[in-house]
């Protein structure tokens, strides 16, 4: 693909391959700048015993084991509801609704008002209402649907514009060959859809680990081993927050939890990624 | 379709099965059992932690959950009965009478200099100058020709009341180039600036400074800032730090403020960098 | 309507699932309204804007400042982050070699789902004073912009990539057939197929710039005073919420309540005018 668009020596195709490639690395040095300095200070506590010990000492010293615990579950909550949630409504949003509707302009105009309230004003919603009306209490669960919440703005938004991409073709030949829009939906769209679900995954992800305001007031500060998901657990952002803010002597441990989170998020992205190449995406042949 | 539905069924049954289990609060004769929800001062937080993990070691069928929210969040869900016990970071205020309130440790509050400044002590006189932009430049104190920068505490913190007690200052005057929250982003803002200023609590920045961060405590009203002077009440600027209940506190809650409040947790408190009430 | 049995269902189903996703956006705005009600009715709207200063324990109660902080951070931050994402994109798919560009692309993905709270620490601990020894006091607006940058181009950049990968290969064929060199190609034919997934990513990141808080508490100074230059420390509206909420009681705790309000009435401005300037064209 790239080697049948010749690089034209003409003036403007030059500036603006120089100006692609200096944004590629500008970005890349200063992220490496940035990730650099975390692997630098963080790399020398990683063992064996701090990712599975307990917390000793405020956090200063032992492990960050029944952290990693709640941050797993919390993230599975928050996914086990926001991906049915959001897809279907993508789908319905992409699929069922007309671009001129008012309830398909409404939808997308709430959910993009909704993608930039502020993290600490979801913690205290989920501290409401999850925690205080449903009656969960400071739970896994309550932080796990509070970040649901957080998440579906991205997730539906982007999945919506992964069905966008697909040729209208595919759904004409369906409907020509008979087939119900449930089974176009599920055997078609759906594997065709992927990469928009995967990038909306990637960000929903990324942006649950990446959550500390709004988990503080919903699933807590407690670090010990969570026995149910009704029990309090600290998630790992949390965690780095105390040690590098409130706990003194605990930089040492917040970058070395850092550096945990970054490898953590390279394997979820990882496998992500992988499934849907192999999985969904492999089961239609793109022209 | 099939993985996905197996999948499905999969976590769902985990789902339940793992949200089976929940606890319930119970204090039944001598055998101490059920969970004791205490949230407040971030403060405090780590320190009533760590004494909890040891109350949960010393008796196993209970359950200590510490969660942060600030001192007065502490104080509404003691009121409210949302928390058995509220951790507050400060003296307890006149409108708060209707809480019982047990002191469990001390601390000071000091102000705070970057190493390489030369200025070695400020009278109370130059601090109330430097706060309130009096004095911007670091040379009428006695040091290099730099402009000061000024970090002051957010709103409503405990450090930032007995600061503003002592000196006889209030909050509008106060002209800030920096406003923190939290002590340790108080140290790194020193740390990190030659020419600022700034005031913490004194566990916070003894702990740091002896651990290698280019910081200095400044001495107040003559008397040099650490833990041992607040031990001996010689330090002027010192906070109480408290759990609050609500009604007295009766069983579990009742046992565990004991607890806190015995020599048996005096070690877990000078950890912290705290000083211990009793002695 | 179609006439298999599942298709009624699957209708049913997705309506279903919309309207929790619309209930919980009516949820939040409902819990911000009844939160700030009570500071609307003793001080009303007016004084929000009008007050000498921000001191709520004094009774002022005076946003502006802070909305102008939140602004300025917020412009700065999307107009320097748009263009270096979209490029980024733009190097993925068109400009790096396949072996560059994966683990470019895998880059950005990771830095994405790093906490705020580690930009946060980063930005105070090494960024802060390389500003302040270039200009005091060191925490200021473009220390905030820096780092809201640095948190905002990996959503836009990822949409974008996104976005670029569902051109239809076709167009791009095209294009090579008209003998349009790489530059020409990626301008006109790319980037107006492209238009509604890097509308939507310029949307999220602006989003994700108001909504900031914890890294923009750590690098900005948090001093309420409109900022007059690049180096003057400031405090956002989120910010603010952060720092207060814990200690605030009665209308103090409602006046910040007001502040989300704000926000979100902001955001939805900037969507508004978004769907009026665009009214089809994007979604056409």
């Amino acid at each position: 693909m790239v080697k049948t668009l010749e690089r034209n020596l003409d003036g403007r195709e030059l500036f603006a391959s120089i100006l692609v490639w200096s944004a590629a690395a500008l970005v890349t040095a200063t992220f490496c700048w940035f990730l650099g300095d975390i692997i630098w200070h963080g790399l020398s506590q990683i063992s064996w015993t701090f990712l599975t010990a307990p917390p000793r000492n405020a956090g200063r010293e032992g492990g960050i084991g029944p952290i990693l615990v709640s941050t797993a579950l919390i993230l599975g909550v928050c996914l086990a509801v926001s991906l049915p949630i959001g897809v279907g409504t993508a789908v319905l949003l992409a699929e069922f609704t007309t671009d001129a509707s008012l309830f398909g302009r409404l939808t997308r105009r709430s959910l993009d008002v909704l993608s930039g309230v502020p993290s600490i004003v979801f913690g205290l919603f989920g501290n409401a209402v999850f925690c205080k009306m449903l009656g969960l209490g400071f739970s896994i669960l309550s932080g796990g649907l509070t970040l649901a919440c957080m998440v579906l703005p991205i997730l539906i938004r982007s999945t919506e514009e992964g069905f966008r991409a697909v040729p209208a073709g595919y759904r004409l030949s369906a409907a020509a060959l008979g087939l119900s829009r449930t089974t176009t939906l599920f055997h078609l769209l759906l594997p065709a859809a992927v990469p928009g679900l995967l990038v909306g995954l990637v960000l929903g992800v990324g942006r649950a680990t990446a959550e500390t305001a709004a988990l503080i007031f919903t699933s807590g500060y407690v670090d010990r081993m969570p026995e149910s998901l009704l029990d309090s657990g600290r998630a790992l952002s949390i965690h780095i927050f105390d040690l590098s803010m409130n706990v003194s002597g605990g930089d040492a441990n917040a970058y070395a939890s850092a550096l945990v989170l970054v490898a953590f998020l390279l394997l979820i992205n990882g496998t992500a990624s992988w499934l849907a190449e192999h999985w969904l995406h492999r089961r239609i042949v793109t022209i | 379709m099939t993985k996905c539905t197996t999948l499905v069924v999969l976590s769902m049954a985990g789902l339940i099965a793992a949200s089976a289990s929940a606890g319930a609060q119970s204090t039944t004769g001598d055998q101490l059992a059920g969970k004791l929800v205490i949230t407040g001062a971030s403060t405090l937080a780590p320190l009533i932690a760590e004494i909890g993990k040891r109350f949960e070691s010393l008796h196993p069928t209970v359950r200590i959950d510490v969660q942060s929210g600030g001192s007065s969040r502490g104080v509404a869900d003691a009121r409210q009965g949302l928390a058995d016990i509220g951790m507050v970071s400060r003296a307890m205020k006149e409108d708060e009478r209707d809480l019982s309130a047990f002191p469990v440790a001390r601390d000071g509050v000091c102000p705070i200099l970057h190493q390489k400044n030369p200025v070695q002590a400020l009278t109370d006189e130059q601090i109330v100058a430097i706060y309130t932009g009096k004095i911007t430049n670091w040379k009428a104190v006695g040091g290099n020709d730099a402009p000061i920068t000024v970090a002051n505490k957010a709103e409503g913190r405990s450090t930032l009341e007995v600061f503003l007690h002592y000196f006889k200052l209030k909050n509008v005057d106060i002209k800030a180039q920096v406003v923190i929250g939290d002590n340790e982003q108080g140290v790194k803002t020193v740390a990190g600036n030659r020419n600022a200023i700034g005031y913490v609590s004194i566990g916070t920045a003894e702990y740091d400074a002896t651990h290698g961060v280019p910081i200095k405590l400044l001495p107040v009203g003559g008397v040099a800032a650490s833990t041992e002077s607040v031990r001996t009440g010689a330090f002027p600027l010192s906070r109480p730090l408290h759990l609050a209940t609500r009604p007295s506190p009766s069983g579990l809650a009742k046992a565990f403020i004991d607890y806190t409040q015995s020599k048996a947790v005096h070690d877990l408190i000078r950890e912290q960098y705290f000083v211990p009430l009793a002695d | 309507m179609s006439r298999w049995p599942t298709d009624r269902l699957l209708l049913w189903l997705l309506r279903g699932v919309a309207a929790i996703a619309g209930a919980i956006v009516l949820l939040i705005v409902t819990f911000l309204v009844m939160e700030a009600l009570p500071v609307l009715r003793h001080v009303g709207v007016a004084r929000f804007f009008t007050d000498p200063s921000w001191h709520p324990t004094e009774g002022f109660y005076n946003l502006t400042p802070m909305l102008w902080g939140t602004l300025f951070a917020m412009v700065g931050s999307v107009l320097i982050a748009t263009p270096l994402g979209i490029l980024s994109a733009v190097f993925c798919h068109y400009y790096a070699p396949p072996v560059i560009a994966r683990p470019y692309r895998r880059l950005i993905e990771l830095l994405s789902g790093i906490p705020s709270v580690v930009y946060g620490f980063w930005g105070l601990v090494v960024l802060v004073p390389l500003i302040g020894a270039i200009h005091p006091p060191g925490p200021s607006l473009l220390a905030g912009i820096v780092i809201l940058t640095i948190m905002i181009l990996p959503t836009i950049a990822l949409m974008a990539d996104a976005s670029l990968a569902n051109v239809p290969q076709q167009y791009l064929r095209g294009a090579a057939a008209l003998g349009l060199p790489r530059w020409a190609t990626v301008r006109g034919v790319v980037f107006p197929a492209a238009k509604s997934g890097l509308f939507t990513g310029v949307i999220l990141e602006t989003g994700r710039a108001i909504g900031e808080t914890m890294a923009i508490l750590m690098v900005c100074g948090n001093v309420v005073q409109t900022p007059h230059s690049l180096f003057d420390p400031m405090r956002t509206l989120t910010a603010n919420i952060a720092l207060e909420m814990a200690y605030a009681l009665g209308d103090h705790r409602a006046a910040l309540f007001v502040s989300g309000l704000v926000l979100m009435g902001m955001i939805a401005a900037l969507v508004g005018a978004a769907d009026w300037i665009s009214r089809g064209r994007i979604y056409g």
